[in-house]
């Protein structure tokens, strides 16, 4: 079981940053994120997108603020979970909490905050019928091991990135890659739309567009999928549909949690520390509702520098705290680290 | 106000709300639903207004001339559920006067 002192759940940047507050006080993180990457919506969204309210930046790329942020926590060694989502938390009798991911991992932790954002991000799924009887069964949203297609005939829906990116990769491993859009046009890198028509060119990847997929087919698994093409429906045999139409947040399981719930967002007591109706537990940023809350970036990082304090003294009832400034303490990082500002020289000038 | 004009906005349980909506304040029409609380927060305006999502999908009942869609806007359709012709992202409605009167039902939470 991982131990620390504060699980944050949602690894974007107010989790993050929650991380370097923390560790001015000497405690823990370590993070859990549905995504494979830390840096949350940032990362995920809109990496080469500007933001303009970050104070004393006019203007920073999501991604860029990410790394500058994961930078900012390297000296206090976060752990991470990523690409597991929080699915059941515990309270044992010593009364910290357990957190237990869709994949079995398990958390240890006193406190425990909520950076969640918008919730955790599933594929959105096509509205077809019987789609949960396919599931697993030739039907995927996600690639996790392309080998499961080789030799296998496969026809991916969707016009982004994730969907020409496997089509590329899939045309060496599959028997037979198909690609179906709504549009003629694809929103992706522009290298990965030239690649596919390429592969297009050579035979290597079918191309079905403007069409869709109006239903599956198949008594024990998947074995066919019907082609929508103007007016025109046509049966394809498949062994494998994957639809790739990008990902929506939910909340989730964090909604089952016992916590206070308004505008599908988690209740704090923002006048004191940001903590839920259960004690122990913070929210802190967009996951977070409370009168006149704002979900800005430059919000989060303030309620995840006093979710730390009110942290520090639940964990060190009896220990006496001040606040301290970076430029008067330095930060001392848990790997031997030590940044700290330069000394004055005192020296006579003669 | 003098800057505001009227919008008709039919909410996803099917009422209809006569809404002033201000010109004079960079609003669009995802923000002016969110102001008048017509759909739950977290069900529209999810991606804060980048046409990146479709939760502020709406359809447009009247025949205002609307500006033109942008690219992300069109890519973003093409892969939203509940697509009709009528559709738009009411994100990417800057409320002008050249909307006053305008109707729209918001698509269906997908």
């Amino acid at each position: 079981m991982i131990q620390t002192d504060i699980l944050i759940i949602g690894a974007g940047p107010t989790g993050l940053f929650a991380v370097f507050e923390a560790g001015l006080l000497k405690l823990k993180c370590h993070l859990i994120d549905a995504l494979p990457q830390p840096g949350g919506q940032c990362a995920e969204i809109y990496p080469k997108k500007p933001i303009y309210d970050i104070p004393a930046f006019p203007e920073v790329l999501a991604g860029d603020l990410v790394d500058n942020l994961m930078k900012q926590i390297e000296p206090f060694q976060p752990g991470f979970t990523l690409g597991e989502r929080a699915d059941t938390i515990e309270k044992l009798e010593d009364g910290s909490f357990v957190v237990t991911t869709n994949k079995g991992t398990k958390h240890n932790a006193p406190i425990v905050a909520i950076a969640g954002g918008l919730g955790s991000f599933e594929p959105r799924k096509p509205q077809l019928e019987n789609l949960s009887y396919y599931e697993d069964n030739g039907l995927a949203y996600m690639i996790k091991d392309p080998e499961v297609y080789r030799d296998k005939k496969v026809v991916i829906a969707g016009g982004g990135d994730s969907a020409l990116d496997w089509s590329i990769f899939l045309a060496d491993v599959a028997s037979e890659v198909t690609l179906v859009h709504r549009r003629n046009e694809f929103r992706g890198a522009l290298d990965s739309v030239e690649k596919v028509q390429e592969l297009k060119n050579e035979g290597k990847i079918k191309l079905i567009t403007p069409a869709e997929i109006v239903a599956l087919e198949g008594a024990n698994k998947l074995d066919a999928v019907q082609v929508k093409r103007g007016e025109e429906v046509t049966r394809l045999e498949v062994d494998a549909f994957i639809a790739l139409f990008g990902l929506a947040p939910k909340l989730g399981p964090i909604a089952d949690w016992g916590l206070e719930i308004e505008k599908n967002a988690i209740k704090v007591d923002n006048s004191l520390d940001y903590q839920t109706n259960i004690p122990g537990i913070y929210a802190i940023g967009d996951v977070n509702t409370y009168p006149g809350k704002l979900k800005l970036i430059l919000c989060g990082f303030h309620e995840a520098t006093l979710m730390c304090q009110s942290a520090y003294q639940r964990i060190f009832p009896d220990k006496r705290y001040v606040m301290k400034y970076t430029t008067v303490g330095g930060v001392t990082g848990f790997d031997g680290s030590k940044k700290e500002a330069p000394k004055a020289v005192v020296k006579a000038i003669e | 106000m003098e800057q505001d004009i009227k919008i008709y906005i039919t909410d996803r349980e099917g009422v209809t709300h006569d809404i002033d909506a201000p010109t004079d304040m960079n609003m669009n029409l995802m923000e002016v639903v969110r102001s008048y609380e017509l759909a739950p927060e977290g069900t529209i305006g999810i991606c804060g207004g980048m046409a990146m999502c479709a939760s502020c999908q709406c359809y447009i009942e009247s025949e205002h001339e609307l500006p033109e869609m942008s690219d992300d806007e069109e890519a973003m359709l093409a892969e939203a559920f509940n697509v009709k012709d009528t559709s738009r992202l009411g994100c990417q409605l800057h409320i002008s006067r050249k909307m006053d009167g305008l109707k729209v039902t918001l698509a269906p939470e997908e």
